[in-house]
């Protein structure tokens, strides 16, 4: 368990950084806090000729609030954005998420920004992302470009960073007030990769209809999944155990769960179902008692 | 632009408080620069990649998987292993907790869950059975069963509340 050689290049600017992956040519990566990559490296499943070590880049480290929306810089640690009192009103649904990944102790190092580069579909940020149309800014060689998260997540450990690309600065939309949020997820052990997690934000009106409602899945498909479909089912309805059981199995039959030595796919689906309904049951429940206060 | 540094680049940073100047090699993770290069064997290698928790250790006062670290990511940083915990020979108040209660057996795991649950008591002294159970839930003991070590973090969080004495029962 001892990663291959590789070279290494502190990053003190990130036109520094940038030109190095130029200079590289695909076969450098961007080592962040390194909970993702190092364990690869260690496992010998990636071996890079160069890490690019973001680590000196302060200026990356940040919570900024920016009225309708809130960015968040790329190295900017889980931990800090999980206990973020600003995170915890505008974007209630990142930490509730953020809570799920691993312990604290990997929180402490690794960064949003790593979480949502490595792309995995079944961690929780990308998830995130999804759910609230966050926004993805990239820095290459050519400058700044933003991302749309329905575009930025292609495959699996796939997004559409080019590898002359940094994942710089993460863009979410403040959610209205009066948002709840919940989040359902079945791992073997605590603290392990979700099978499945689905993630819920909702608003009702004062009728008790649903005003707005998002949600996403992870684990369930090569990519993050959005259950638009559902989500369009529950909007303008009032939240009835018919209209949630509809909605979970819309959002089963949104997925593409593969199989392996954790779960067969059929076993992924019916957790999809099963998640949708505790997530939204319980989304609801948060919603009238937060209407009755 | 730098070229990549591929056969070693200096490293320094405070170990147990001691000023620590070294040249690594890139790969070099910082459980192995502790242990070998710094003598701290006391950090303990079980996964290698990130699952059990012996290898953790506090890294500018927050805890940190040393095996998932480089050692080239520590630059600057201030390290504590278990080493780092006791003040001379007065054991710290957890350390005695484990040892009066039985809060370990084989010891692996132990100088990893000590310093999370220094952090835990950190961020939170009077926690719930519940919570301790989390907080210790990225560490895997193969021997305890566990009950001995919440006992003995229920009793050393009410030691450093000052609620109660160190002395053996």
């Amino acid at each position: 368990m001892k990663p291959a050689p590789f070279g290494h290049v502190r990053a003190s600017t990130l036109d520094q950084a940038v030109e190095t992956l130029v200079a590289e040519d695909g076969d450098a990566k961007v080592l962040a806090g390194g909970q993702s990559l190092v364990p690869l490296l260690a496992m010998r499943l990636a071996q890079p000729t160069t890490l690019v070590d973001l680590g000196g880049l302060r200026e990356l480290d940040y919570i900024r609030d920016e009225g309708d929306h809130v960015e968040i810089g790329a190295m900017t640690r889980s931990r800090a954005v999980e206990t973020s009192p600003l995170v915890a009103t505008a974007l209630p649904l990142l930490p509730a998420a953020l809570r799920h990944v691993g312990h604290v102790t990997i929180r402490n190092r690794g960064t949003l920004g790593g979480s949502v580069a490595h792309a995995d579909p079944a961690a929780e940020a990308p998830s995130v992302l999804r759910a609230l149309d966050a926004e993805i800014i990239a820095t290459g060689p050519g400058g700044r470009r933003t991302i749309a998260a329905a575009d930025f997540f292609q495959g699996f450990l796939f997004s559409a960073l080019e590898p002359d690309e940094i994942l710089t600065a993460i863009r979410i939309p403040r959610q209205p007030a009066g948002t709840v949020v919940a989040v359902e997820e079945f791992a073997r052990r605590h603290g392990d990769f979700a099978l499945v997690a689905v993630l819920g934000a909702a608003r009702l009106d004062p009728s008790g209809e649903i005003a707005e409602v998002r949600l996403s899945v992870a684990g369930a498909a090569n990519t993050p999944l959005r259950a638009d479909a559902a989500e369009r089912l529950l909007t303008g309805q009032a939240p009835t155990p018919d209209v949630i059981a509809a909605a979970a199995t819309a959002v089963a039959e949104a997925t593409d769960p593969a199989a392996d030595i954790h779960a067969p796919a059929e076993y992924r689906r019916h957790l999809a179902a099963v998640l949708t309904r505790r997530c939204l049951h319980r989304l609801f429940a948060h919603a009238e008692r937060s209407a009755a206060a | 632009m730098s070229t990549p540094t591929r056969t070693g680049t200096s490293v320094s940073m405070t170990v147990n408080g001691e000023q620590v100047d070294r040249h690594v090699d890139p790969r070099r993770t910082l459980s192995d620069f502790l242990r070998r290069d710094c003598g701290a064997t006391g950090v303990h290698l079980g996964c290698e990649h990130g699952v059990c928790g012996a290898c953790t250790v506090l890294l500018d006062g927050r805890t940190a998987r040393s095996c998932c670290t480089l050692a080239v990511q520590a630059q600057g940083a201030d390290i504590t292993t278990v080493e780092g915990m006791a003040d001379g020979a007065e054991l710290h108040p957890l350390q005695e907790a484990f040892w009066k209660h039985h809060g370990l057996q084989c010891g692996f795991c132990t100088p990893g869950i000590l310093l999370t649950v220094q952090e835990l008591l950190a961020d939170n002294p009077d926690p719930s059975d519940e919570e301790i159970r989390e907080g210790i839930s990225g560490n895997i003991c193969r021997c305890t069963g566990y009950q001995f070590i919440v006992d003995a973090v229920r009793d050393a969080a009410a030691v450093l509340r000052g609620e109660k004495a160190t002395e053996a029962e």
